[in-house]
């Protein structure tokens, strides 16, 4: 089972944040303190593996992350989790992010976290996958930012700011 | 200009921040955490006065802005309310604000989360199948057991949704209800295998993960699924050999998390089962050979493959298909796919050893891989590696890794380096060798068990003294600052310092070495002053010059050993002034001095236990506490080497197997120590006459026979070096009830205050001469009588098999911790005039019982020699122990012998 999808940029600032597990506030924030100061030290060349640390649940749980770009994306992951596996799931995360945003880049997840939340959850759900077919996913996030719209919320408006930066530099299959 | 803009920028600080868009830029305006905290802390202020208003048309936002704040970490629980009226709003928008503010701020112990139920029934009725799937969505995140069994039906009756969105959704709220409330599972059994056969490959892949989760929370679904078998690898066919699918493709790979998912199930269904197995042999073939290795996504399915082969009860070929695969994934380049190798090999070298070991020389490069996580891999892999064929091999490889290794792994690989050296050696010159280079390397990072085992192994091979004992003086004169080797070569020193002595100069390494008896002192007084002393080391020195004083006769040097010893008295360590001043008394004592600091008694055989390992992980140890596990004291050290048992690390068995010495040893040792003891009567005797300054108690003559052997017990053990727990400073007390003839020779401070573990330790070797010390404890009575009640024949224990000239003895104890525990310790003694080898013996009990056993410690046994092992029957409701033996074991002239005995019920008062 996934434990927890982290995304947070190249100097540990948290841009995403949902764990599938009961965990209090104070911890949450330590744990991503943790795993970016043991990710970030690591040269891109290396494995994207790490084992899980005391507060996580120690030896069974392993960190799996990419790094595109500015940011870190990281699943905490148990045993009965595929490690190459959730790589490909990263792989499929951040291309679905990219397809919604339209080129993406750290900027949007900052300003539309919510809509970060609404991709994830409809790729994962309590921790286990949901949907891998990236079509489905944008079509399912479209949709429901018609219907969104049509209620007549505010309407998420581009972007003024754009970092030069887009994640789609960093993919790699 | 910029005033102008400075003070509109101070108004618009004071108001209230309107859209979320505008306090992330305020909080990314921020330089410095504190000003983030005080724009965090006003806006939330803010929202909780819009809260309390009951704005509606600002709620939204704030709630937005809340979430926001709560991924900074501050605290934002009070929005929860707001989230379940969101929730109830009519409008989309809001709604799916609503259900992401419950999922994230409110978790299962809370009451709002009662209130969410009531929502949630609504939505899950919905018309418009996104309500309906952000309910599951929230349903399959948060779900408390309560809710489970709330929502159950609803979830049920949407698994047969038309819609394929909301049955894939409902498939994982399944789940979720599965694991918080298992006794639901039985509502899901049927809808669970029509998901099986869904069309939809997202549907599929829930219905996969629903089954999988069935099948692990109870074992019994499995039987039921397994009749999807058939259909499973329908699937996998059709994914392996469609052709080009555009809407699964995956660079490539037709839907490769679908094919993940499925053979994971596979590996499920077909463990244990032989006709499962053999229906996917031939599918799991194809997956093996037909996907692509060069991407990741074709590398996830082969590993998912090749972790199948190796669960499932496959045929010979496709396992060697599956170490193949894995062979190849490590002389891959992309690190990823060699961490999952090492990753399955260590999972797989249980059982494909050979094959594992084919791939030995490519694991011992990944030690030198610049990841850690591989190194880490490796390292594990390498020491499972390990076998009498090539143990020197890899243990050299393995010493060469620990001399650049992190600290962090060093503390663990020195244990597992001597655990396999002592499995594996091949002789003992090797064996102490390694042992002694291991020191060199990475001398500051050994536990004490290891050490003490080292010093065990050295004194137990007297055929070698005189080469470890040059090999470490010359090794100390070179390097001082490994701590490990310091102890060893201070102890080993001052043991066999006229061995060295004897031995003359010698050559190592291209060097001569000069020996003389002012030079071994000189060394040891370089260490005792030098940089790297600490405590420990001071205290092994000194006694290890008090040795020496009775080894080495060159007047000089024996009053630069008072000189030294003198020094010392003024220490401000209470442990270095109290034994520097017990020897410097013992210099008063010409008479007795040479027979207290003889050799000690050869400790018996032991292995480290494998449990001390396996503590011993490296999670451990990178976060410190290996150091605080470490295991016994230096005082257990030391009491070992006299051969005796200690409660190390409570590890009962261990205990058990000291407290039983062989029965030579133990005879060597009663005759050794009785004479110790009548050595220290003697001083006790005449003892008052000869010391003016400490006069005797008048009633020394009649201290009740018990106490007065205890303590000379222990003033024996601070003789030996006994490393008696530094006890208080004070002097010994005048009101001491039991009168202490020690405190008045002034060697012992407070006897009777020494710990109860050292009195009770030693008190085997002694078990002749105080036979009132008996009922100190179980085991150490077990020791007497047996050796009582068999002394006739020279053995402990009860026989137990006795043929062609092999005789096995059993020596029960019952475990000091739990009653219903009795450890046996198994003797295996060769009276032929040749070698028995391959010994293998097992033993069973009846069925109230349970048995375990340790490895024996030889599968050879010398002519002579006795060999042990250490057996452990936990029974609980107290029946007789009975044993059924079988044993078989070659003797000298190849002849293989098979044997069965019996044995039991053992005597009554056997333990």
């Amino acid at each position: 089972m996934i434990k927890s999808v982290l995304i947070f940029n190249n100097h540990g600032k948290p841009r995403l944040i949902k764990f599938y597990q009961q965990i209090d506030i104070a911890t949450q924030q330590a744990l991503v303190q943790e795993i970016y100061s043991l990710v970030s030290k690591r040269p891109d060349t290396v494995c994207n593996f790490l084992e899980g640390s005391k507060l996580l649940g120690g030896k069974d749980t392993r960190v799996i992350y990419r790094h595109y770009a500015t940011l870190y994306f990281v699943f905490v992951v148990d045993e009965s989790e595929s490690e190459l596996g959730i790589l490909d799931l990263i792989q499929v995360f951040v291309e679905s992010l990219d397809r919604c945003f339209e080129n993406v880049c750290e900027l949007d997840l900052i300003f539309h976290f919510d809509e970060v939340h609404h991709i994830l959850s409809e790729i994962v759900q309590g921790g286990m996958v949901l949907e891998t077919n990236m079509n489905e996913i944008v079509a399912a996030i479209n949709e429901m930012n018609k219907a969104k719209k049509k209620s007549g919320a505010a309407t998420t408006g581009s972007l003024s700011v754009r970092a030069s930066e887009t994640l789609r530099a960093g993919f790699r299959h | 200009m910029n005033s102008i803009n400075s003070i509109s920028q101070q108004i618009l600080s004071k108001l209230p921040l309107y859209r979320l868009k505008d306090l992330i830029k305020a909080v990314r305006a921020c330089k410095t955490a504190a000003e983030e905290r005080s724009v965090i802390q006003k806006e939330s202020a803010n929202i909780r006065t819009a809260f309390k208003e009951e704005h509606n048309d600002t709620r939204h936002a704030n709630v937005s802005k809340l979430l926001y704040i709560h991924m900074l970490g501050y605290p934002a629980h009070f929005g929860q309310m707001e989230c379940l009226k969101l929730v109830a709003s009519p409008k989309f928008a809001d709604k799916r604000l609503g259900y992401l503010g419950i999922m994230l701020l409110i978790d299962e112990k809370t009451e709002v989360l009662t209130l969410v139920t009531n929502s949630l029934k609504n939505d899950l009725n919905h018309s418009n199948m996104y309500v309906v799937g952000l309910a599951l969505c929230t349903l399959g995140n948060i779900s408390s057991s309560e809710m489970a069994r709330d929502l159950c039906s609803e979830v049920e009756k949407l698994l047969g949704s038309s819609n394929t969105y909301i049955r894939k959704k409902a498939g994982l709220c399944a789940l979720r209800i599965v694991r918080r409330v298992p006794e639901l599972h039985e509502n899901f059994l049927s809808r669970a295998k029509t998901l099986l056969n869904d069309r939809s490959h997202g549907v599929l892949i829930t219905g996969v993960t629903l089954v999988t989760e069935m099948c692990q929370q109870y074992p019994e679904n499995i039987e039921i699924f397994r009749k999807a078998v058939p259909l499973l690898v329908r699937h996998l066919k059709n994914l392996v050999s469609a052709g080009f699918s555009p809407e699964h493709d995956v660079t490539g790979v037709t839907d490769p998390f679908l094919q993940v998912k499925i053979l994971r199930l596979l590996r499920i269904l077909a463990k244990n089962d032989q006709e499962a197995s053999d229906a996917m042999n031939d599918i799991l073939a194809q997956v093996a050979t037909n996907t692509e290795s060069t991407k990741n996504v074709g590398n996830a399915i082969l590993y998912e493959t090749v972790l199948t082969i190796m669960d499932i009860q496959s045929e010979a070929g496709l396992r060697v298909l599956a170490v193949n695969i894995l062979g190849k994934f490590l002389s891959n380049r992309d690190n990823n796919i060699r961490y999952v190798a090492l990753e399955t090999l260590n999972k797989t070298v249980g059982i494909e050893t050979q094959a594992v070991q084919r791939h030995r020389n490519i694991i011992l490069d990944c030690l030198r891989d610049g990841d850690i996580s591989i190194r880490r891999r490796a390292l594990e892999l390498s020491f499972a590696l390990i076998n009498e064929s090539n143990v020197r091999v890899l243990t050299r490889e393995l010493l060469a890794f620990l001399e650049v290794a992190d600290s962090e792994f060093k503390q663990s690989m020195t244990t597992k380096i001597s655990l396999a050296a002592e499995r594996f050696a091949p002789n003992s010159r090797w064996h102490i060798d390694t042992m002694l280079r291991m020191l060199k390397l990475a001398g500051n990072f050994v536990r004490e068990e290891v050490l003490a085992n080292f010093i065990r192994l050295i004194a137990q091979t007297s055929q070698l003294h005189q080469y470890t004992v040059q090999k470490l003086y010359a090794g100390l004169k070179q390097d001082i600052s490994q701590e490990g080797f310091v102890l060893a070569g201070v102890w080993v020193i001052g043991e066999y310092g006229d061995v060295l002595v004897n031995g003359g100069s010698f050559e190592d390494e291209n060097k001569t070495i000069e020996v003389s008896d002012s030079s071994i002192v000189g060394l040891l007084e370089s260490i005792l002053m030098g940089p790297y002393a600490n405590q420990l080391t001071r205290e092994y020195i000194l006694t290890t010059l008090m040795k020496l004083s009775s080894r080495l006769n060159d007047h000089d040097v024996q009053q630069n050993i008072k000189q030294i010893l003198h020094d010392h008295s003024t220490s401000m360590e209470v442990e270095i002034q109290q034994r520097a001043v017990e020897y410097t008394q013992l210099f008063s004592f010409d008479n007795i001095r040479s027979a207290v600091l003889e050799r000690m008694p050869v400790p018996e055989g032991r292995s480290i236990i494998e449990s001390s390992t396996s503590e011993n992980d490296i999670n451990s140890h990178a976060s410190g506490q290996g150091q605080q596990k470490s295991g016994p004291s230096d005082q257990d050290l030391l009491l070992d080497l006299m051969g005796v048992g200690t409660a190390s690390s409570g590890d009962q068995q261990q205990e058990e197997v000291s407290v039983s010495p062989e029965p030579q040893q133990q005879q060597q040792q009663t005759q050794q120590s009785t004479q110790n003891i009548d050595l220290l009567a003697d001083i006790f005797g005449g003892g008052g006459g000869s010391s003016g300054s400490s006069p005797i108690p008048p009633t020394t003559s009649s201290p009740p026979p018990s106490s007065s052997s205890l303590n000379k017990n222990n003033a024996l053990m601070d003789l030996l070096g006994g490393d008696v727990q530094p006890q208080p400073s004070s002097t010994p007390p005048p009101s001491n009830s039991s009168p202490d003839p020690l405190a008045s020779l002034g060697f012992s401070m407070g006897g009777t205050t020494s710990p109860s573990s050292a009195q009770r330790s030693i008190s085997p070797a002694f078990s002749t001469g105080s036979p009132a010390m008996a009922n100190n404890s179980p085991t150490l009575s077990t020791t007497q009588t047996s050796s009582s009640t068999t002394t006739t024949t020279t053995t402990n224990g009860y026989q137990a098999y006795g043929k062609n000239g092999f005789i096995i003895n059993l020596v029960p104890a019952k475990d000091r911790n739990n009653g219903a525990i009795i450890n046996i310790q198994v003797l295996f003694h060769n009276s032929t005039e040749g070698t028995i080898s391959s010994l293998q013996f097992q033993a069973a009990v009846p069925r109230s019982q349970k048995l375990q056993m340790a490895p024996a410690s030889s599968s050879t046994v010398q002519s002579g020699g006795t060999e042990k092992q250490l057996m452990r029957i936990n029974n609980p409701q107290q029946t007789p122990v009975k044993l059924r033996l079988r044993i078989s074991y070659v003797l000298s002239n190849g002849q293989k012998i098979d044997d069965v005995a019996e044995y039991g019920p053992f005597p009554e008062n056997a333990f």
